[in-house]
């Protein structure tokens, strides 16, 4: 076998394995044709005879959160392109940033862990769609904050300036265990980490187990209203309804520090969980903010069937953190106060 | 007379037998039938709740003065039968002493107090509800306190990837009764509020029975050869929430445990 042969081999190899690598389940490469999709396919009903969410699912995936700056009104990619953009981050090592990939929510360079470290595999790292950004819609990126809502927000953060270590109360929400990033609903895709969805449905309820800090709702599908308005909750109140094929949930009465990229206490937020295939599910939000945006947003995030187990994220359990950095500002205190005697 | 006597006897032995026999009904009511999900196994979905004070104190209690004194009768500990078979808790010698020790110092050391996950079986008899939604394959259990969950797994018995504070859940049907095997629970959990523990070789073993259409009879068998001479075992009913609109809100208590795990690192002058 001479050279070049082995050189053409090698190149078919690497084809294949990119093909293998970019498998893009067919009902999620158009977002809007979630409900098309579904009319290809029949999604599974329960013993009841509502559509089966049941299973584990992950979010993870390559695609940003926002279209990257560049693209313009560009919502989806060629097949060329997604094939390209996964064999750079098959290419990238960890640790080392891929410049100008643009990689999204799985990016391995969002945060600086070893990642086999925590069991993740990232030749499983994979575009779940051809769009360009997990928010649908020709602008691709979260409205521009109105005037108010910058104010307010600006107001939080300036009240905390200087205090950020008197005690555990201006410490972020995430730090104390309180409210993740992800865990938040809309669920988002994070980094690399516990974005695993446990789904059980019983009569008349469809239970949704989110593995970050074992966040759970159990939703209500009767039609039954909202708790009263004057109850708060961090994470709101869901009710839900089966439209078709899809769970529609629907969720306000956040707190006024629930605050989803920026939201205020009116956020309103609408969830769609469309099975699409076998292995997939559409998960499809809109979010409404009078207060903090000029008009709603939605974005769409493909949900892959994985194993799992769940595992427990018993955050607040394990959580020394808050203790570590009061105990270090306070031994700063003593010094500074040494010093200035 | 003699007619009168042996009328009085028989009516007596009538009575008697009468008496008996309901006696005997009482000890084997016919078993209750509960309603079929669509799968056709007893549906215990919905939401219940304990209605006892087994997380004051297994074991019977007198009311006492609460902890904290500036709450008067508020927050007082309600009295209660208890909910132990037979009433001891068969500890250890060296387990003794330390059962004494944690509730001594119960106020600080309780994992309730911090808003620790509650583990099984306190998690049932909490005073939050917990909701039950139940398919062929998985039992799911929410639990309103700290937003506490399990996934009861109804398929072929797995085994669990590692200890946790909610443990491991393997479940099968037994009849009418939910049996649920609980193992791989972390050292870190308590029973009650009167230091009642156990260690890292805790094994539960749970019955759930529907007894009426509103209520359940739930019994855990805890077995930990490193605390207990011998298993021991609680029962208590469940009751269904039966409210209309009877749903399981937000107690996310981190906040509320926040000043006595971390107060004491304030910041000392607040000029």
């Amino acid at each position: 076998m001479g050279r070049r042969s082995l050189a053409s081999l090698a190149a078919l190899a690497a084809v294949v394995l990119i093909a293998v690598l970019v498998q893009v389940p067919a009902a999620g490469q158009t977002a809007s044709s979630a409900t098309a999709g579904a009319k290809a396919w029949t999604p599974p009903r329960t013993a009841d005879g509502k559509p089966d969410l049941q299973g584990i699912w992950s979010d993870n995936t390559l695609t940003p959160f926002e279209r990257p700056k560049g693209l313009g009104a560009k919502e989806f990619y060629t097949d060329q392109e997604v094939a390209d953009l996964a064999k750079r981050v098959r290419e990238g090592r960890p640790g080392e940033d891929i410049e100008g990939a643009q990689l999204g929510a799985a990016n391995p360079q969002a945060v600086r862990y070893d990642l086999e470290l925590y069991g993740f595999d990232r030749t499983k790292l994979r575009y779940t769609s051809k769009r360009t950004s997990l928010i649908v819609g020709p602008e691709g990126v979260i409205p521009p904050m109105l005037p108010q809502a910058r104010e307010r927000n600006a107001a939080r953060v300036a009240k905390i300036k200087g205090h950020e270590f008197d005690s555990h109360e201006q410490r972020p929400l995430s730090e104390r265990c309180i409210l993740m990033g992800q865990e938040a609903i809309p669920m988002t895709p994070g980094a690399n980490e516990g974005n695993l969805l446990q789904i059980v449905q019983g009569p008349g309820y469809v239970a949704l187990l989110h593995e970050i800090d074992h966040a759970t709702r159990v939703i209500p599908t009767d039609g039954r209203p909202h708790v009263p308005q004057n109850i708060r909750l961090w994470q709101g109140d869901s009710v839900g309804h089966w439209e078709g094929d899809t769970l529609v949930v629907d969720t306000t009465n956040f707190t006024n520090l629930t605050a989803f990229r920026g939201s205020s206490e009116n956020l309103h937020l609408v969830e769609r969980f469309t099975r699409a295939a076998d292995d997939t599910m559409i998960y499809r939000f809109t979010v409404e903010d009078p207060s903090t945006w000029a008009r709603p947003w939605t974005a769409e995030v493909p949900w892959t069937k994985t194993k799992g187990p769940v595992y427990e994220y018993a955050c607040h359990e394990g959580n020394t953190m808050i203790s570590t950095i009061l105990r270090g500002a306070r031994v700063a205190d003593e010094e500074a106060a040494k010093k200035g005697k | 007379m003699r007619t009168w006597l042996s009328d009085s006897v028989i009516a007596g032995v009538v009575i008697t037998g009468l008496l008996l026999a309901a006696a005997h009904g009482a000890a084997q009511a016919p078993v209750y039938r509960a309603p079929r999900t669509a799968d056709g196994k007893p549906s215990l979905n919905g939401i219940w709740q304990a209605l006892n004070t087994a997380d004051w104190d297994l074991q019977g209690h007198a009311a006492a003065k609460g902890p904290v004194g500036s709450l008067g009768a508020v927050f007082a500990v309600p009295p209660g039968l208890g909910v132990v078979d037979g009433g001891d808790i068969p500890y250890l010698p060296a387990a003794a002493a330390k059962k004494k020790q944690n509730q001594a110092n119960w106020t600080t050391l309780d994992p309730e107090a911090k808003c620790y996950l509650p583990g099984v079986p306190r998690a049932t008899y909490l005073p939050y509800p917990f909701q039950i939604v139940q398919s062929p394959q998985n039992i799911l259990m929410s639990y309103e306190y700290a937003g506490a969950v399990r996934v009861i797994n109804m398929g072929a018995p797995t085994k669990a990837p590692g200890d946790s504070w909610m443990g491991w859940s393997n479940g099968r049907w037994e009849g009418e009764t939910l049996v649920v095997d609980v193992t791989s629970q972390l050292d870190s959990t308590w029973f009650d509020r009167s230091g009642n523990f156990h260690s890292d070789a805790l094994h539960v073993v749970e019955r759930y029975t529907p007894r009426s259409a509103d209520t359940l009879t739930y019994e855990a068998t805890i077995e930990d050869p490193k605390v207990f001479s011998r298993p021991w075992k609680i029962s208590m009913p469940l009751y269904r929430r039966v409210e209309k609109d009877a749903r399981l809100l937000e107690f996310k208590c981190v906040e509320f445990a926040e000043e006595l795990m971390y107060g004491a690192l304030r910041k000392k002058s607040s000029n």
